[in-house]
């Protein structure tokens, strides 16, 4: 069970690398983000405390929900332009994106990490979901992708946490969650502002700012 | 030799056009129509055999040779594939690379008859099939080698025997990928409907059918029976994938012709619910399909 939603992680990582339009990349965001709390889900088991189940409750709900529909939000305020417009095209950045999935299967494969039994995906994935969320802040121009990748980053981040801390005291991983909530509000309105000013957000174009 | 062995190549030849005929059927069912009957492929096949056959006057043996080693690929390639428990009728260790590279030797003369036609028409058919095969086949070698390290075996009759049902518990996410990315291959090699239309005549849109405009007669006959050849190949590989290893070798060949049958039915309704992809996409859904293989691969390492 752990491992399928591992390997459907993974292949959303995949599929955010080849989308081309913005509102499904936000959609998938948005199911990685539900898959991230059902395996928090399935991790902490029938006989998870009040603590645990609140925070599985606001991952889903935020990561699977919130966030979504606030950069759709954002996208439809900005009108129109709903191109991905990648500076590294789809299919480079899928062979990239295999590049980094071997770099990370590697790595988890040789990082003995405590809590974490030696085999288990969880290490590699995670990685993975840091490296695309890279990836697509640095490939993609439109300043809505950089957010994604911001998020996919966190969900990597997450991840990590699920399995290696899963005894993190609950108020560090509310205020996290908090942290992500402020953060994709504020990238949310900045968005905004940019298209406002600027009838786009291609970020390619802000090389011409001058003062 | 076990006398079950000459059995998958019996079968193949007889029956591979029918596979053509259930598509046709299954698509014309989608669109409200009757359809041609099953054995029309084999009508088709014996009227083109009859004609006689007209060639360009700046053709040369080439062209001939293009059909005649795409058809002795397709059923080299068979002769190498065991059919349910049954092992191949030509088996040695590595037969997997053998029956891949004689796949791709057929479709390179097929490119090079293409070319001797010195049609620029036929050309343009030609460099779009080189550049899809040129991703195609990683990804087929891909998928065949997280299977070899599945099974331990790197022979196809260890390879597609039938896997025992404990790997499917063990391995199953692997499995259905390296299963999904062989569909997704099986399409693109047949030239099947998110890649190629095979019914088309559209100039824009065409990548196999354009390279065997030039064909008539026996020699168009030849280039449909080794497609056909070939799609039953491919999906017999899906098809042994698919079936887990059964006690009887009967029941077990059964049910894999069966699950071909089945893998045929699936074809059809994709082709029936799917548009055809635009050519810049193609390449998309090829690496795509070598990233799920990719991923098999890493499952199983």
């Amino acid at each position: 069970m752990m491992d399928t939603l591992l390997i459907l992680l993974l292949l959303i990582d995949l599929r955010l690398l080849v989308t081309s339009r913005l509102n499904s990349a936000i959609h998938w965001a948005g199911a990685q983000g539900l898959l991230l709390g059902l395996l928090a889900l399935n991790n902490a088991g029938l006989h998870a405390g009040f603590g645990a189940t609140l925070l599985i409750a606001l991952t889903i709900g935020s990561k699977g929900f919130v966030f979504p529909w606030l950069l759709l939000r954002a996208l439809r305020s900005t009108g129109g332009h709903r191109e991905v417009e990648p500076y590294v095209s789809a299919n480079l950045s899928l062979l990239l994106g295999m590049v980094l999935l071997g770099i990370s299967y590697w790595l988890g494969d040789r990082l003995a990490l405590p809590g974490i039994e030696k085999g288990s995906l969880l290490v590699g994935v995670a990685f993975f979901s840091i490296l695309t969320g890279f990836l697509l802040i640095i490939a993609r121009k439109k300043a809505i992708m950089q957010v994604l990748g911001f998020l996919v980053l966190e969900n990597g981040i997450y991840l990590f946490g699920t399995g290696l801390a899963p005894h993190t005291p609950l108020f560090v991983e509310l205020a996290v969650l908090l942290d992500l909530l402020v953060a994709v509000f504020v990238m949310g309105i900045t968005l905004f502002q940019i298209t406002q000013e600027f009838d786009h957000m291609d970020t390619d174009q802000f090389h011409h700012l001058k003062e | 030799m076990n006398p079950g062995s000459p059995l998958h190549l019996l079968v193949a030849l007889l029956a591979a056009p029918l596979l053509g005929g259930i598509i046709a059927r299954i698509k014309a069912i989608a669109a409200g129509r009757h359809g041609a009957p099953l054995r029309q492929p084999y009508f088709d096949l014996m009227r083109l055999a009859r004609k006689g056959e007209v060639r360009g006057k700046g053709t040369t043996i080439l062209f001939v040779a293009g059909t005649l080693v795409t058809l002795a690929g397709a059923l080299l390639a068979i002769a190498l594939t065991p059919l349910g428990r049954f092992p191949a009728l030509l088996s040695f260790p590595g037969d997997v690379i053998a029956a891949l590279s004689v796949l791709g030797l057929g479709r390179f003369f097929t490119i090079v008859a293409a070319m001797d036609t010195g049609s620029s028409f036929e050309g343009l058919g030609a460099s779009r099939e080189a550049f899809f095969s040129a991703l195609a086949e990683p990804a087929t070698f891909i998928v065949f080698a997280a299977l070899a390290r599945a099974t331990g075996t790197v022979s196809l009759s260890g390879l597609l025997a039938g896997l025992p049902p404990a790997m499917w518990h063990s391995q199953a996410p692997a499995l259905f990928l390296a299963a999904a990315a062989l569909l997704i291959l099986l399409l693109a090699e047949n030239s099947r409907i998110p890649f190629d239309d095979p019914t088309t005549h559209l100039e824009l849109t065409m990548i196999h059918e354009v390279m065997v405009l030039d064909h008539s007669g026996p020699g168009l006959a030849t280039v449909l029976y080794g497609a056909a050849l070939k799609l039953w190949l491919f999906t017999s590989w899906l098809a042994a994938l698919l079936v887990p290893k059964t006690a009887s070798p009967w029941i077990g060949t059964l049910w894999t012709v069966g699950t071909i049958l089945g893998v045929t039915v699936l074809v059809g309704i994709t082709e029936s619910t799917m548009a055809r992809l635009r050519l810049l996409r193609v390449p998309q859904l090829l690496l795509s399909a070598a990233a799920l293989a990719a991923v098999a691969f890493l499952l199983v390492l």
